[in-house]
């Protein structure tokens, strides 16, 4: 018996002392193998008396389990200690820069009109677009501005040599819309449009928005509320509204559309110099002129539209003070218009 | 137009001090732009709307003010001049429907040197009309006062009569501001028996117009129909306060009165003795105000809301209306000011003017469950915007008006729109491509000292053919300077310009978007801005859809640029129409790959040998790759080796390697006989 306490302790200690896979897979060998110690101890029960080998057999079976359970732990141990070396090696600077391309960006006029386009269909609005050579039938006559009308003065229209032109608004939509769907209908129509004025406040090419909602019911009453209703989802916040009287000639009310200043909620700053309103929109209801030249019947249908302009509502979205930046393309200024 | 507090007072008992007043005309839709204070007054700059020429004067804000206060309209006693002459000048209407009401009057003995009072030039300032002598002060006064234009002329410069009457051909006139016009026959003129002596309602001839040594006038005072003066003026490049008066509409019933007016300040600044008015007036082309009807429930209708009545009434009336009650509602005459009043809406506008736009609630429009089309086939902008975003490039939106001269130099073969009045002689052509506008941001962004660019653009470029213009609409894009961002992750040796292939990547992401990138092809093609060996045609099912390349080096040294830049450009609809394979299931079968170097002509391109691998392989050939393509040692010159990764599989069974090599010896086959192909082992 002493002989099995001797192998099991020897063992152990050689088990212990491997300091890697390969050494302990030596000593296993050394010990359970088919040359090892261990096996050639039990090979010689045969040659022990009857009444012997049986108490010999039990000692040095339960010494093989005991080395063989020794043997797992350790190379549990020396498997685990191998794997934690390996990530200790693997280790790498986490807060380097990942590698490859940049994020571009879409323009920031671009995404107000994305953001202004997936509020209107949401509430219904179908998109219309129309051209941006225009003739004067539906840039100006259709639209209750004959020649020589005043307002024509307003526009500062860019002409060709055959007289057709560059929208100056996008107005012309609502009759296209009309004479395309007739009524009754919901469109909003975002476009270029072109002016030829070019100052501070004012580029020769700009993009605006048109709406134009034409029903048997449509009041003025539904205007405010639309109107209301998309600027505070625009701007995602409480405003105050006020439409003020004002004149188109292809809206009969007209109304300025005022909100309330969103930088100084309405107390008075710079921006709204300060009157506390900034100034966004132009509506009304469409005038019956207007309707009969689209070929809607102006007796049983009514209908309100409205136009604001999309680069104004992206200056006051994104904090831009001025409307040049946003066609110099300056990428240190687009860079800044990642986010969606 | 300016507002003297103080003058208005005068009018009408305004019941709020000037601020206020401000906003009160603010919301009845004469905006405030601005007020500036001094010691004795306080003078309010106020938009007026084109259709209100009635208000265009100190009696017409006092009309409204009257109406919104409730206060009445008192303003000056009104006097009229007794007549202290019996002269008269001959006067002659010829055009009575243009000039409906003309009337004239002779004063004798004026002293034009006199010094016109202080109270009158600085109402004139408070206009910013500059004091020039007492005839033209007293006619300027009268305009900002009543709103009515009026002219002096030096009677003793009139020969034999005063006539209204139209332009003859190629006749000219030269104007008080020395600019002599070529009139034309639509232009209304008065003249004497020698010639023109004024365009009618825009401004006065140099010839006959008062002077220091004036001692006797000739002043008129008349009505114009709108019509008759509409557009005239901005056609001679002239804008003058009678011609915006006149083309917004002055209130036809005011000559007498204001000729009084003139008169009696005239005499009582510069002396002089009056003569008797002489009014020559054609009732016939008088405008009328008709009666206009307004439907309780149209009011109601239009603006959502209903209004009381009396509230209707009170409003209308407070504005000169004569107003009727009605079954149906009420039959309203405007007053001979108001020329923006015509139908059943005008009407409605201002009733709701008068009570307020904020009394009128906000209601939601009836909402309508319908579902819209949505076409699987029509790309969306948004999509391709993100795919070129996510691939390093900035969305631009540059002018659709260039610079003619580059977008020739560029495209000298298309033909393009012209403006007549371009802002700038370099942004006057309608941009056939959005190249040159790409370009010039691109060469922008590169004197910024940013030196990686990547631009795209969408929107319309407009072609001319036969004639016609098309409106296409577009998606470009351009690259310049390194190919990655400076990073550390990329060795310094492997860092390099933008080329033709990484653009092209980034064409075939756009290209993959539309589920069918094998529709696709590209064939090698001249177009005179691209690097003739570094350019192509985009082909949709072999249609052209598209360009590709790089800058023509000669553009690149005229452009200034450190890197050529790369270029695509899409027919967006065309080539970016959705048109995805049907789905098919995939094989549970394993894949077999095959590798091929083949060696060819350099002047073989891929595609001729691709399509040669895909007719001489069964149907097995699922995938052919590029997995490098090598020139030099081991390999003749002239000669490219091209490796091929060749992709089998079967929906059915596992292939043997029979099935594949099969395959393999006829696509080898195939390429020796049609390309004098070898394989290199």
């Amino acid at each position: 018996m002493n002989d099995a306490a001797d192998l099991v302790a020897r063992a152990l200690g050689a088990i212990a002392s491997s300091a890697d896979l390969a050494t302990l897979d030596a000593v296993r060998v050394h010990w359970l193998g088919k040359k090892g110690e261990l096996t050639a101890a039990l090979k010689s029960l045969g040659a022990l008396p009857e009444a012997e080998r049986r108490a010999a057999g039990q000692g040095i079976n339960a010494a093989k389990a005991r080395v063989q359970s020794a043997l797992e732990a350790r190379r549990i141990e020396l498997e685990r200690r191998k794997v934690d070396q390996e990530l200790i090696a693997g280790r790498i600077d986490v807060t380097l820069p990942g590698r490859g391309e940049e994020l571009g960006g879409l323009h920031p006029v671009t995404r107000a009109r994305l953001r202004i386009e997936t509020l209107f269909a949401r509430a219904g609005f179908d998109l219309a677009v129309g051209p941006e050579i225009e003739d004067d039938f539906h840039n100006f006559e259709a639209l209750n501005i004959p020649e020589n009308h005043p307002a024509r003065a307003l526009h500062d229209t860019f002409y060709f040599p055959d007289g057709r032109l560059l929208r100056t608004h996008t107005s012309p939509v609502q009759i296209r819309s009309m004479l395309a769907r007739g009524a009754p209908l919901a469109v909003i129509a975002p476009g270029r449009v072109y002016r030829c004025d070019h100052d501070l406040t004012h580029s020769p090419m700009f993009h605006q928005l048109e709406g134009l909602v034409v029903g048997e019911n449509v009041s003025f009453a539904n205007l405010k509320a639309a109107l209301h209703g998309f600027l505070g989802a625009f701007f995602e916040r409480d405003l105050a509204m006020r439409l003020r009287p004002s004149y188109f000639p292809f809206t009969e009310p007209s109304a300025e559309v005022d909100m309330s200043c969103i930088f100084c909620a309405g107390s008075g700053c710079r921006t709204c110099k300060h009157t506390g309103w900034l100034e966004i929109a132009g509506c009304g209801m469409v005038h019956p002129n207007v309707l009969r030249a689209s070929g809607v019947d102006a007796e049983r249908y009514t209908g309100y539209a409205f136009g604001a302009g999309i680069d104004r509502l992206a200056m006051l979205r994104y904090g831009v003070n001025d409307l040049r930046l946003f066609f110099d393309n300056d990428l240190r200024f687009l860079r800044q218009f990642r986010a969606f | 137009m300016k507002l003297s507090y103080a003058w208005l007072k005068e009018w009408v008992d305004v019941p709020w001090d000037a601020r206020e007043l401000g906003s009160r005309l603010t919301m009845a839709g004469f905006e405030l732009e601005g007020m500036v204070t001094n010691a004795h007054d306080c003078i309010l700059e106020l938009n007026v709307t084109p259709n209100r020429g009635d208000v265009m004067s100190v009696l017409g804000f006092a009309r409204e003010v009257a109406a919104l206060s409730g206060k009445p309209l008192t303003g000056p006693a009104r006097r009229s001049v007794a007549d202290q002459l019996s002269d008269t000048f001959p006067m002659q209407v010829e055009a009575p429907a243009e000039c409906p009401t003309f009337c004239g009057r002779v004063i004798r003995g004026v002293d034009n040197q006199a010094l016109t009072p202080a109270w009158m030039t600085a109402r004139l300032q408070s206009a910013e009309v500059r004091s020039v002598s007492p005839i033209v002060d007293v006619t300027n006064y009268v305009l900002l006062e009543l709103g009515q234009p009026m002219h002096a002329y030096d009677l003793s410069m009139l020969s034999g009569a005063i006539c209204v009457r139209r332009a003859h051909p190629a006749e000219r006139l030269q104007l008080l501001d020395a600019r002599t016009v070529d009139l034309s026959a639509d232009m209304l003129v008065i003249a004497d028996r020698d010639a023109a002596v004024g365009l009618a309602g825009i401004m006065g001839g140099a010839r006959t117009a008062v002077a220091t040594g004036t001692r006797d006038v000739f002043l008129e005072v008349a009505y114009f129909a709108p019509a008759a003066i509409q557009g005239r003026a901005r056609r001679l490049g002239l804008q003058t306060d009678a011609s915006q008066h006149y083309e917004r509409g002055v209130d036809p019933t005011l000559q007498p009165r204001a000729m009084e007016r003139a008169s009696a300040l005239l005499i009582e600044i510069a002396g002089g003795r009056a003569g008797p008015v002489t009014q020559l007036h054609s009732s016939l082309h008088q405008p009328k105000r008709a009666a206009v009807g307004l439907r309780r429930t149209r009011l109601a209708r239009l603006l959502g809301t209903s209004i009381e009545p009396a509230a209707v009434k009170a409003a209308l009336g407070a504005l000169q209306m004569t107003v009727q009650e009605v079954s149906t509602g009420w039959e309203v005459t405007p007053p001979p000011h108001r020329f923006d009043i015509t139908i059943e809406e005008d009407l409605i506008e201002e009733v709701a003017r008068m009570v307020g736009f904020d009394a009128i609630p906000e209601r939601a429009g009836e909402a309508v469950l319908r579902f819209p089309e949505l076409p699987r086939a029509q790309p969306t902008e948004v999509a391709a915007l993100e795919i070129m975003s996510a691939r390093g490039y900035h969305e631009a939106i540059t002018y659709a008006f260039v610079d003619p001269q580059l977008q020739r130099r560029l495209f000298p073969e298309r033909a393009s729109l012209a403006l007549a009045n371009p802002i700038a002689s370099d942004l006057s052509a309608m941009r056939v491509s959005l190249w040159p506008g790409l370009l010039r941001a691109a060469a922008e962004n590169q004197r910024r000292q940013q030196d990686r660019i990547r631009l795209t653009e969408h929107g319309v470029c407009f072609a001319v053919a036969d004639g016609d213009v098309l409106e296409v609409d577009t998606v470009s894009a351009i690259a310049c300077g390194e190919r990655l961002p400076e990073q550390w992750g990329v060795p310094r040796r492997e860092r390099a310009p933008v080329d033709f292939f990484d653009v092209k990547a980034d064409l075939e992401m756009l290209l993959a978007s539309t589920g069918a990138p094998d529709a696709f092809t590209f064939e090698a093609g001249q177009l005179s801005c691209l690097h003739p060996g570094r350019a192509t045609r985009v082909l949709r099912e072999a249609r052209p859809i598209g360009w590709i390349g790089e800058l023509h080096p000669e553009i690149v040294r005229e452009l200034d640029f450190t890197y050529p830049p790369v270029l695509f450009e899409l027919a967006f609809y065309d080539a970016l129409r959705v048109d995805p394979a049907p789905y098919i299931e995939v094989s549970r079968f394993p894949m077999v790959r095959r590798d091929l170097a083949i060696v060819v002509d350099e002047n073989v391109p891929l595609s001729a040998l691709r399509e040669r691998v895909i007719l001489s392989a069964s149907s097995l050939l699922r995938q052919c790759r590029v997995f490098d393509v090598y020139r030099g040692p081991g390999l003749e010159t002239g000669t490219k080796s091209i490796a091929l990764g060749l992709i089998f599989q079967d929906f059915s069974r596992t292939l043997t390697d029979e099935d594949v090599d099969q395959n393999v010896a006829s696509i080898v086959a195939g390429l020796r006989v049609s390309l004098n192909a070898k394989i290199r082992e």
